[in-house]
């Protein structure tokens, strides 16, 4: 066993732990963000083992560094107390988590049973996801994640505009409470 | 391969843990002690020599580690625990990145020196910077005291105000210097560029008399993207979260904030984690925007042709490691310096005041900064058609 393989191991040994983690904690909201933080620091670690260094970069960034703090602070900011649900409620939470991961479960091992589809393609210009994957994934070459804003300039505008109208209706509507 | 990195850990290691953070707070106190006019730490003696006060950092250590350590009841045990590691890891492990010297042809091998010479090592500074947080936010909320609950609250809602200043102002050198490798960045400002140069976008060459030409400036991040660095330096000084920058810590209103609850080497290791950070953004500084390893005027490609006639290339080589070693480590020390006079220099922010500076001041000035380096860069490249 190489050392690539150890490493693989453990990472995704913790990534699987941290979602566990996440899943079967409903009394402590601060330990189930922590445990979701170990998930997304593995996978990222994960993606470093796979030569994807961009997005591992990306993905502890984003993930673990900007929204599950994002998530802590509005846990302390609600002061959420371990006894905010009733215990009826969490029983519907864990059959309705129950439903929902086992669907996903279902679908996951079907797709693998049956070999993994290959990614769509889409016309022209709308980018395929297949072209954007390989730009991201690219081994060290910088040329090709010049793509994801030279070719793809369009759909990336696009996300930029929906995010900045998304903040836009965010402000409106929190100052149409406040008045 | 391995046994270079090791060596190369080791030493980064050394010189952090060993020589600059247990000299930091003796540094502190002299450096205010002499900003203020007092005399400082001079007390600790060891059958009368003091040496200058030098013993003070071995008695804070062996007096962080004998004390007690409190763990609050309420507290949550394990979180409270950890928290520490999680402010003093991401600290330690971004010096990887950054290089401590160039890249030398020695015999057989290329040397290189930096622990981990990565093509996105800038987005890996930011991805260790953005879960940096965790000390803070955790060790605040393990603690059950509300005035820890507030210093982490104001520490997280600082840090990433900042991240996203401190991620903007960094484009404009980004762009500059067309790499994210810091070790390319380094080796970039090895040069020098003609100070009156721009001129020639003017198409102004013909009127400039001949000598012009050798008014030349190093050709450092700090002279091509003066604000870029200036907001920088401002950025990660408050992700540091020490004074002006203190609000998370707060002393006069919030006891210490977040780490208001810890005893012993425990808070003795939030304070590491700080002073290791002012080492590593001094790397960092150094590293971008000062030039890393090179001499101003003095290439390493002068140095080696100048000496190998008199004492040969490989010894040469060894001159140019050490010398270079020596400049990155100068350097560092002057970054270092700038950052304590800092801290005693300037007033504390309000908080409001700290979020305006952040969001009102820093971002549309680095969004302005990366529009002007572009038209400036599209020019010069428009010119060289």
């Amino acid at each position: 066993m190489t050392i690539e393989v150890a490493l693989f191991y453990v990472f995704a040994l913790v990534a699987v732990l941290g979602a566990l983690g996440l899943l079967l904690n409903f009394r402590n909201l601060v330990a189930g963000a922590i445990c979701l933080v170990a998930t997304m620091v593995s996978l990222g670690a994960i993606y470093v083992l796979l030569g994807a260094y961009f997005l591992a970069a990306v993905q502890i960034m984003v993930y673990a560094g900007a929204i599950v703090v994002v998530f802590l602070f509005v846990i302390m900011l609600l002061n959420i107390r371990t006894d905010v649900f009733t215990p009826s409620q969490q029983l519907l939470f864990k059959i309705f988590g129950i439903l929902i991961a086992g669907f996903v479960l279902f679908q996951f091992l079907t797709a693998i049973a049956g070999g993994l589809p290959a990614f769509p393609t889409t016309p022209d210009g709308f980018g395929g996801y297949r072209d954007i994957a390989g730009a991201l994934f690219a081994r060290g070459d910088a040329r090709e994640g010049t793509q994801v804003v030279g070719d793809f300039i369009l759909p990336f505008e696009i996300a930029s505009l929906l995010l900045l109208a998304a903040i836009v209706g965010s402000v409106v509507l929190a100052k149409r409470r406040l008045e | 391969m391995l046994t270079g990195v090791i060596v190369k850990i080791a030493f980064v290691f050394a010189m952090i843990m060993g020589l600059f953070a247990p000299l930091m707070t003796w540094v502190e106190r002299k450096q205010s002690a002499v900003m203020q006019d007092r005399i400082g730490a001079n007390r600790a003696d060891i059958a009368g020599i003091t040496l200058l006060g030098l013993l003070h950092p071995l008695t804070d250590v062996i007096k962080l580690i004998t004390k007690e350590d409190v763990v609050p009841l309420g507290a949550n045990r394990l979180l409270h625990l950890i928290s520490p590691l999680l402010a003093v890891v991401p600290a330690l492990i971004s010096f990887a990145v950054i290089p401590f010297g160039g890249t030398y042809q020695l015999g057989e091998g290329t040397y290189n020196l930096v622990v981990a010479d990565c093509d996105w090592g800038v987005l890996y500074l930011f991805a260790i910077g953005s879960i940096a947080a965790y000390g803070t936010i955790l060790s605040g909320w393990a603690s059950n005291n509300n005035w820890s609950l507030l210093g982490s609250l104001r520490g997280s809602a600082q840090m990433i105000s900042y991240e996203v200043c401190m991620g903007l102002s960094l484009v404009g050198v980004m762009m500059v210097f067309g790499t994210l490798k810091l070790s390319e960045m380094s080796h970039a400002q090895d040069t020098t560029f003609r100070l009156l140069g721009f001129l020639e976008l003017f198409g102004w060459v013909s009127v400039l008399p001949w000598w012009v030409d050798w008014i030349r400036v190093p050709n450092w991040g700090i002279f091509l993207q003066p604000l870029g660095c200036i907001m920088f330096l401002t950025a990660i000084m408050a992700e540091n979260k020490r004074p002006p920058f203190d609000q998370p810590e707060g002393e006069s209103e919030i006891i210490a904030g977040y780490f208001t609850e810890y005893s012993g080497m425990r808070f003795g290791l939030f304070y590491t984690a700080e002073f290791v950070e002012v080492v590593v953004i001094a790397g960092i500084m150094t590293a971008i925007f000062l030039g890393g390893w090179s001499i101003p005027y003095l290439s390493t490609q002068t140095i080696i042709d100048g000496v190998s006639s008199v004492i040969g290339t490989s010894i040469a080589t060894i001159l140019c490691i050490v010398l270079h070693v020596l400049t990155f480590w100068i350097k560092v020390c002057f970054m270092i310096w700038v950052q304590m006079g800092l801290r005693w220099l300037l007033p504390r922010f309000r908080y409001d005041q700290l979020m305006d500076l952040c969001w009102k001041n820093m971002l549309p000035l680095s969004l302005a900064n990366i529009v002007v380096t572009a038209l400036i860069l599209l020019w010069i490249d428009g010119m060289a058609r």
